[in-house]
């Protein structure tokens, strides 16, 4: 059997720091990381915390880019630190995720982000509300094909990271904006042949602070690690504003003019 | 859940963007497909003569930017580019943080190019008076 030795290679790795009951604005506090070729940042901050400073902060869960807990800014990138490895860095800087409000040390606030994801509404609607009610029987099936499922698959494989927030420079400028990951996701349920919320949704979709706040910058796709590509489900949602725009002009479009 | 209960609702007015996305939209096929060509014929084959184009001759040029469908050209070339360009900068300023009155930038770039369509419009008018 072939067992790498042990490593002796040591990182330098810089972490922002935050304590808000001490600390007026975050500061750069340094470590030194032993690490191999198969450590992750993620290790890297747990190394510091269990051998080196029990008082850093940071979110974390499942360790294998399920669980969207540790985005990180890792040299200025928005990553998760589980899917980021030392062997590729000479040296680390780590700070919490850009764009968001910083709760402690690593740990961003990304409530902001959760309440845009509540607002297109992401969830199946039907026009008989009935049929989705859970105190009685389920007397059908709602029969999906394969070629329909393929229509949204790709939108449904978010994690709710963050890293596309951060990445995104409209919303670093206007927290307003719903941005890529519940843009995506609201694409995701528009597209979905069980759905019948499309003209509940075109009302968000259609505001600036929709579709129309994306300049298509394209860093949101750029960083996701699903390859959700959220900047190709805004920018197809531009597409699908604009008709429903032309045919409200027309007097044809039932959505959007309500409220 | 609790914080969309506990907070006003929202408003969500419509945005007019569509209409100058889509003359931004028009404006980007027209510089892909057709303006490379345009400005190959008449900026570079024709007056470097690297080809005898007899639609380039004064009187034949005259009468193609009088027909109507020399006019429709000539406008979409011009037109739709300049409402692309206009687009572009006013949302590249943007990201930029070059960002000054909202009325003055929407003036300048899509004001700019709206006066130039007007002469466009007027330059095709007077052609063909």
């Amino acid at each position: 059997m072939n067992i790498a030795a042990p490593s002796a290679d040591i990182m330098k790795v810089t972490v922002q720091r935050y304590r808000p009951e001490q600390d007026n604005e975050p500061w750069l506090q340094h470590y030194q990381v032993p690490f191999s070729a198969d450590t992750s940042v993620l290790e890297a901050l747990q190394h510091i915390k269990d051998h080196l400073d029990p008082s850093l902060s940071f979110r974390w869960s499942c360790r294998m880019a399920i669980c969207g807990s540790c985005g990180f800014m890792i040299n200025g990138v928005p990553k998760l630190g589980c899917k980021a490895f030392l062997r590729d860095y000479s040296e680390l800087h780590i700070a919490a995720l850009d764009n968001f409000p910083i709760e402690r040390d690593l740990i961003s606030d990304i409530s902001g982000f959760v309440e845009n994801l509540e607002t297109i509404k992401p969830y199946i609607i039907r026009d008989d509300p009935q049929e989705l009610d859970t105190s009685q029987p389920i007397n059908q099936a709602f029969i999906q094909t394969p070629a329909e499922l393929s229509l949204y698959q790709q939108f449904s494989q978010c994690i709710n990271c963050g890293l596309c927030y951060a990445a995104c420079p409209q919303f670093g400028r206007n927290p307003d904006f719903l941005g890529p990951a519940a843009l995506a996701l609201a694409s995701r349920y528009n597209r979905d042949s069980r759905d019948q919320g499309q003209e509940q949704r075109a009302l968000f979709l259609n505001a600036e602070e929709g579709v129309w706040s994306c300049t298509f910058v394209g860093y949101c796709s750029e960083v996701c690690p699903k390859q959700v590509d959220p900047a190709a489900a805004i920018n197809q949602g531009k597409a699908a504003s604009t008709t429903d725009y032309m045919l409200n002009l027309l007097s044809l479009s039932k959505s959007g003019e309500k409220e | 859940m609790l914080s969309s209960q506990s907070k006003p609702q929202r408003q969500y007015p419509r945005s007019h963007e569509p209409i100058v996305w889509s003359l931004f939209g028009a404006g980007g096929m027209v510089v892909a497909f057709l303006l490379p060509a345009a400005v190959l014929i008449t900026g570079f084959i024709a007056p470097l003569g690297v080809a005898e184009l007899p639609i380039l001759s004064y009187s034949l040029a005259l009468e193609f930017c009088r027909s109507w469908w020399g006019s429709l050209f000539i406008l979409v070339c011009i037109v739709l580019p300049a409402f692309h360009a206009a687009h572009r900068l006013y949302h590249g300023m943007h990201d930029l943080h070059l960002r000054g009155a909202n009325w003055l930038m929407l003036t300048v770039f899509y004001g700019g190019a709206s006066g130039l369509a007007c002469a466009t419009l007027f330059y095709l008018w007077i052609l063909r008076h």
